[in-house]
């Protein structure tokens, strides 16, 4: 056990000391940040405002359109009905119009249906199309409503309202709320497992490389078991990514605090918004933040934040094996390629599972599967939590990813003890079915 | 002389291969106890055995007396033939670390580290990282890392590959003094003439099987011919050689001489030395009479190509 440890302990300082890890550690989150800093202000730049002509024959609909138009909405709308049809037509593309909506005479609103018509040179983007045609049709049917002579505020009256309320079975919290806050959250979480498994693995793969290509590698093993050498680079590797990744959390929260405290200082005076304009911001904004707090607090955080922990391990321990065993095969980093396709595969697999799969139907038949299946659950499993998963399928998946941890362990241990004294051949899928029987 | 270690028919194969075949050895305590073999004799599978990094399919190992187990590791000192040191690791760090793994405290470590780098004139190199040395300086670190904890047995795999002449007489004294101090030395080479000075017993591994195994004195008595180099000034040459070939088988013998002597190299059989010297003190003045004593190297080539 001592020996263990101190094969974990050198293997650790060998990772922190490296310049490469430093360099990634301090500088990851700074580019993080500043891509993050950035996107930020992309999307604080006021959008170009587009102007929209509209020539209503009718006369009817152009009033609904310009009531809409205030200083910060993307779309402007201008009455042009007073002009030529034919003019607008031909100058539109000319002028800085994006596009004419152009409404002909009709004496049956019925009609007009199908008539209406959108001109411009670059196709419009649905959602613009769609809330064109929502005013048109509101517009419409009240028209038709008085026509028919109904009393619109009996049919507002009778229409229905449904909202259903969501809990669990276990009956401890609502779980309606923001999706989009249980994606981001599981998102990232089974992401950056992935990361993490790809960046460790990968360094368990080189030091093992390196210790065959050194030739130090049989001095090690005339001392320590082959087995305990792996475990201890397993284990001292995965010490290095946990101590990078608590660095990553520390300086990522303080520098996001800072960068939204410099921002909050800096901008707000210098918009000169109207007090009480900014006082009913400012409470949207903090109802809306406070929305997202909410919503965060009922998120399953301690079962969120045991079961990162508990897959990083399996997952990592895992996938390093296969690693390590790729490591003790080849003679070099090149060689390691054909071998590791078949690795990375699954990672992406359940990345692509999660982002289509279990954000559409989180408990459904593929997302449940692959969410036991060891080599994607600790990604899909995560993805999937923030919905709310019953226990028992968390502890199933949980035990065979261990189960298949421990079998894998002891197959990559095999094809590590023969791979790490095998020099100068380039061994094939054969061989190493072959060492698994030596 | 009581005995280190002992290896009793040891079987080790690799899917269909077989690189040892039963082969037993007995290594007396104190010895320096050269293996040799050709290329892919089994002689570093065997060495692995012995360091435990590959077990046997069959057969014992008993060290000192008590089968070998994994507390045996610090009683060997193990210089592999494909040797190297973690390059960017700091030269001190590295040997403490190393000879923490064979099981010494970290003090005791830095005391033998001391010890060792003192007696090599490597003092200032603590704080070096093993890539700004020369191959031979590292060279050297590994021998005290191979030394460091003082083994009982010391395991070398052709201990003298890549050293320069300077260090690999350096090292040859160091293991001749760890002799001196009681330690034994299993030293594996295709080097004869290492081999010849330094060796008191060997055994010779041929396709995965022991061919030969004894004191090296033994050994040569045993392969010896009882033939015997001669030189003579002789007027009587024709004589000469019609009595010779009479009794013995007589070839062409070469040897460095001053003389323009007649060099023959005469394989008595069963009979006596004295025989064939007063047949040749009869003829003429005999300049040079050495029994032809083979060398390990004859031995090898010899027992190889049978």
């Amino acid at each position: 056990m001592s020996i263990i440890s101190l094969i974990i302990k050198r293997e650790f300082i060998a990772k922190v000391r490296n310049k490469s890890f430093i360099v990634m550690t301090f500088l990851s989150p700074l580019l993080f940040v500043g891509i993050a800093a950035f996107v930020g202000y992309l999307s604080a730049m006021k959008a170009e405002t587009k102007r929209i002509g509209i020539h209503d024959e009718t006369g009817i609909f152009v009033k609904e359109f310009t009531s809409k138009n205030t200083e910060n909405s993307e779309y402007k709308y201008l009455d042009l009905s007073l002009i030529d049809v034919k003019f607008l037509k031909d100058s539109i593309t000319n002028e800085s119009y994006e596009g004419l909506l152009y409404i002909p005479k009709s004496d049956n609103p019925k009609d007009l249906e199908n008539k209406i018509q959108f001109i411009s040179n670059d196709s419009p983007s649905i959602s613009f199309v769609e809330d064109v045609q929502d005013v048109i049709a509101k517009k419409l049917t009240a028209i038709n409503y008085q026509a028919a002579k109904l009393d619109t505020t009996v049919i507002k009256n009778a229409e229905a309202n449904v909202s259903i309320n969501l809990s669990k079975a276990s009956g401890e919290e609502s779980l309606r709320g923001l999706n989009e806050i249980k994606i981001g959250i599981g998102g990232a979480f089974g992401y950056l497992i992935m990361m993490f498994i790809i960046i460790y693995g990968n360094m368990v793969m080189r030091s093992v490389i390196e210790e065959k290509t050194n030739r130090i590698v049989e001095i090690i093993i005339s001392s320590v078991k082959p087995f305990q050498l792996m475990m201890g680079k397993i284990i001292g590797t995965s010490l290095a990514g946990i101590l990078q990744f608590f660095i990553w959390t520390v300086i990522g929260l303080v520098l996001m605090f800072s960068a939204s405290l410099f921002f909050g200082v800096n901008v707000g005076p210098t918009a000169k918004i109207p007090p009480e304009m900014m006082h009913a911001a400012q409470q949207e904004f903090a109802s809306t933040a406070q929305m997202y707090i909410k919503e965060l607090w009922n998120l399953p955080i301690a079962t969120l934040l045991i079961s990162f922990v508990v897959y990083f391990i399996g997952g990592y321990f895992l996938y390093s094996s296969f690693y390590a065993a790729i490591g003790a095969a080849v003679d070099n980093e090149t060689d390691s390629q054909q071998f590791l396709l078949p690795i990375i595969m699954p990672l992406i697999l359940g990345v692509y599972i999660g982002f289509f799969t279990v954000i559409n139907d989180p408990h459904g038949t593929i997302a449940t599967v692959f969410s036991m299946i060891p080599l994607t659950s600790p990604i899909v499993m995560l993805m999937r939590i923030p919905f709310g998963v019953p226990w028992w399928q968390i502890v199933i998946s949980v035990i065979i990813l261990f189960a298949t941890f421990f079998l894998v362990v002891w197959f990559a241990s095999k094809i590590y003890r023969v791979g790490i004294l095998m020099y100068g051949k380039k061994p094939t899928w054969k061989e190493l079915y072959k060492w698994l029987k030596y | 002389m009581s005995t280190i270690l002992e290896v009793n028919k040891v079987v080790k194969q690799y899917g269909d291969f077989v690189a040892l075949n039963e082969v037993s050895l007995t290594v007396p305590k104190g010895s320096i106890y050269g293996l040799l073999g050709p290329n892919g004799a089994g002689k570093t599978s065997l060495i692995r055995i012995i360091n435990q990094i590959t077990l046997p399919d069959s057969g014992e190992i008993i060290l000192d007396g008590e089968k070998l187990q994994p507390k045996h590791v610090q009683y060997i000192g193990y210089l592999p033939e494909e040797r190297g040191l973690y390059k960017s690791m700091k030269v001190g760090e590295q040997c403490l670390y190393l000879a923490q793994m064979k099981g010494l405290s970290k003090t005791e470590a830095k005391i033998q580290l001391d010890y060792w780098f003192d007696r090599l004139e490597i003092q200032g190199w603590w704080n070096k990282k093993i890539e700004e040395l020369s191959k031979g300086m590292a060279q050297k670190i590994q021998f005290v890392v191979c030394v460091l904890h003082k083994p009982k047995l010391l395991i070398f795999d052709e201990p003298f590959s890549g050293f320069d002449p300077v260090n690999a007489n350096l090292i040859k004294d160091e293991i001749l003094a760890l002799k001196e101090q009681g330690s034994t030395i299993i030293f594996s080479t295709h080097r004869m003439e290492s081999v010849e000075e330094l060796c008191d017993h060997i055994a010779l591994i041929h396709q995965s099987n022991k061919l030969i195994e004894g004191k090296l004195d033994d050994v040569k008595r045993q392969f010896k011919t009882n033939s015997f180099e001669v030189g003579i000034l002789s007027d009587h040459v024709e004589g000469l050689m019609f009595d010779l070939t009479q009794k013995y088988t007589v070839g062409q013998a070469n040897f460095k001489s001053l003389n323009n002597e007649l060099k023959l190299e005469i394989q008595l059989g069963n009979s006596a030395p004295n025989e064939l010297l007063n047949i040749l003190t009869q003829r003429g003045q005999v300049t040079h009479f050495v029994e032809k004593i083979p060398s390990v190297n004859d031995i090898f080539i010899q027992t190889v190509t049978k």
